[in-house]
């Protein structure tokens, strides 16, 4: 262990442990949750944990008492993330939009279980990410990572919150009880070698510092830290520059909202992540993300040992999403083929940036389990003509 | 800012020193004519929403009153508040400010104190926006004796949205949405802080100022969960349906009914429509903070011979 209380080397490790220590990893040192299955294990890991980094470990009332804490600890200058599943994730959407409004640096992780409601606390889905979308009221834009693998868990944790720290919002890592409760090779890399990105702080003194005044030509406004003489004001309502409540001129509105689009969207291209597999040649192709692209990848060997030119394009970041890839790719394939464990989400956005440029299909699971090989490759072989 | 706006608070602030007559004069007698307390408002952010007749005024100048005789850091202050009238006061107050989400101010602000316990966090909300909405955050901080200052304004309605009942609304009281009476039993809010482990609780009204002013002072001293109830006037969506028309017949009331008790059981002063106002200094005890326990029980984990911290 480093003195700063991160691990280092080569560890057999479960999805949720491999999440916490990518945390710390990350610089976090603030986490405030709530146990819930399956993400329990990231607030037991991190109870233990942060003691020995110098972080904070508080266990809150509810979920959301665990979100605003976050909050709240990000303005005192941390690094902060609490870990859910459906339910609490569902109880964080009203303080995720505070978050967002306030442009709050902070990560939650959702630990996807079977729903909807209670559901299946103890098995896998992914029927949050629409929520994860558009689960918060009002119109914005969110960063949304969803990882396959318990390393993958680890060092999408890290990126996390550097996207959170550079574009001053929350960021949402989505994994699922599979990847989360599964145990495999984690690296942990030396401390020094992790690359960590810090909010931009003012630089101007204190009388001249508008929280929410961008410099020209930039979207994100420098974040003061609380404490240090500023005496600044942050606000959920509409504001204006000065962070000012303005709720009487739609103008301001106006110009908040864009901006808060505009800082995610407008930055696709630096934020979008994807990773891809046998396309190339691809006559169809398999888009999925998460635990859900993972067991893609039997189904695709299969059809291609069977003749099938299909490929892979593995949605590492969900939101924003990747529309223009998918446009690309609806050119040069036949047909697309979306393996999701939820009833038809990403796929609706697929069909969108396909627009009709090749065919669209789900394979919907409504959670509980993973995808049957053959299903997949069922729909592999329907959607090349094969059957 | 607009450059509208910017044209609008520059012509503002010349009509305001024409007025003053400030324009011309030395430093001195320019700083003269400033209130005391003009550094902590946020001046452009003035006039204030509150009606004619509130008590919010009052207790904010209580508040920075307070501030100011606490010997405090100022720049190490933050103000959270949760919505509603009360809510507003995190605009006005010219510290670190945060108005969060309805109810959820205190969560917020132990997110504050814990990653940092260099600040000064204090709470300042309504009653419907921190025992009704916000109850659970309430009693659990208290609980957890996090180092915090939370200000409870109680006007028994929620003001904000045009006078409903809440869970502080007495008995019989006639609201928007208690036109027949209200029939549910409220919270003493007093009792539920001292009751879940608050070890600072006082309850004073808004006619009360010096008492109340010294209690804020005590409360942003004490280590741990302290509270400060304001029993505060709300004409315009409370009062007139007790038959109290104005601010000032509210007011009447408090010197008429508000009895100084401290050392009444805080379990028996509950507030009952058109009877007596119990005040005082209810609690006043050692504990050690969730922040103190925690170093403490820390370095004795990982004082352990041979031991990680497990």
């Amino acid at each position: 262990m480093s003195s700063l209380g991160a691990l280092q080397g080569e560890f057999f490790m479960l999805g949720d442990d491999a999440c916490a220590e990518g945390a710390l990893s990350a610089g976090c040192r603030f986490f405030a949750g709530y146990p819930i299955t399956p993400a329990t294990e990231i607030a037991q890991r991190m109870a233990y944990r942060m003691p020995q980094a110098n972080g904070v470990y508080v266990q809150m009332e509810d979920e959301l008492a665990s979100m605003n804490a976050i909050l709240g600890a990000s303005w005192a200058g941390a690094k902060a993330m609490t870990a859910t599943s459906g339910p609490g994730f569902s109880l964080m959407m009203e303080n995720l939009g505070l978050g967002i409004m306030m442009e709050t640096p902070c990560v939650v992780v959702n630990v996807q279980r079977g729903g909807p409601s209670t559901g299946l606390p103890t098995l896998v889905g992914q029927g949050d990410m629409m929520q994860a979308r558009w689960g918060s009221h009002g119109p914005y834009s969110i960063i949304a990572l969803a990882p396959t693998s318990p390393q993958d868990l680890f060092d999408l944790t890290i990126h996390a919150f550097n996207l959170a720290e550079e574009y001053r919002v929350p960021v949402l890592v989505m994994t699922d009880a599979e990847v989360g409760h599964m145990t495999e090779k984690v690296v942990i890399p030396p401390y020094d070698e992790i690359e960590r990105a810090e909010r931009k702080r003012p630089t101007v003194p204190p009388e001249a510092y508008q929280p929410y005044l961008c410099e020209p030509g930039e979207w994100v406004p420098a974040m003061a830290k609380a404490g240090t003489g500023y005496r600044f004001h942050t606000t959920g309502l509409t504001h204006d520059e000065r962070g000012y409540p303005s709720t009487a001129d739609e103008r301001v509105h106006a110009r908040l909202v864009q901006r808060l689009v505009d800082k995610i969207e407008q930055n696709r291209d630096r934020i979008v992540r994807t990773e891809s597999m046998y396309l190339d040649d691809a006559e169809v192709a398999v888009v999925s993300y998460g635990i859900a692209a993972r067991t893609a990848l039997w189904p695709i060997q299969m059809a291609r040992e069977q003749g099938i030119k299909v490929g892979l394009l593995r949605l590492v970041t969900v939101w924003p999403f990747p529309d223009q890839m998918i446009r690309e790719l609806a050119r040069h394939v036949r047909s697309i083929v979306v393996p999701e464990l939820n009833m038809g989400q990403i796929v609706l956005e697929v069909e969108r940036c396909a627009a009709g440029q090749a065919s669209v299909t789900c394979v919907p699971h409504a959670g509980g389990g993973i995808h049957k090989p053959l299903d997949v490759l069922q729909a592999i072989r329907r959607a090349a003509g094969w059957e | 800012m607009d450059s509208e706006d910017t044209q609008r608070a520059s012509r503002s602030e010349r009509v305001r020193r024409q007025e003053l007559h400030l324009d011309g004069r030395d430093d001195l007698a320019a700083r003269a004519e400033r209130h005391p307390m003009d550094e902590m408002l946020r001046e452009d952010r003035l006039p204030h929403i509150w009606c004619p007749g509130c008590g919010l005024g009052v207790t904010l100048t209580c508040f920075i009153s307070a501030l100011q005789k606490s010997g405090l850091d100022l720049d190490k202050v933050c103000v959270v508040s949760g919505i509603g009238c009360t809510g507003r006061v995190a605009g006005y107050i010219k510290l670190d400010s945060f108005h969060t989400t309805h109810g959820r101010a205190i969560p917020f602000a132990t997110g504050l104190k814990l990653a940092n316990p260099d600040l000064t966090v204090v709470v300042y909300s309504g009653d419907g926006d921190l025992v009704t909405i916000g109850g659970n955050h309430f009693i659990h901080a208290a609980r957890r004796n996090v180092d915090i200052t939370v200000i409870c304004v109680n006007n028994f309605n929620y003001g904000m949205t045009g006078g409903q009942a809440g869970a502080t609304t007495p008995v019989n009281a006639r609201t928007t949405t208690t036109p027949y009476g209200n029939f549910e039993y409220p919270f003493n809010v007093s009792s539920l802080a001292a009751a879940s482990g608050a070890v600072y609780v006082a309850r004073y009204t808004a006619l009360h100022v010096r008492r109340l002013e010294q209690a804020m002072v005590e409360a942003l001293l004490k280590p741990g969960f302290s509270f400060v109830e304001v029993i505060s006037p709300c004409p315009t969506g409370y009062g007139r349906f007790q038959q109290q028309q104005s601010g000032l017949e509210t007011m009447r009331y408090y010197r008429d009914r508000g009895r100084l008790r401290s050392e009444a059981d805080v379990h028996q002063a509950g507030i009952v429509l058109g009877g007596d106002i119990i005040e005082g200094k209810f609690v006043d005890l050692e504990r050690d903070t969730f922040g103190q326990a925690q170093e403490s029980g820390l370095k004795r984990a990982f004082d352990k011979p041979g031991r990680d911290g497990r």
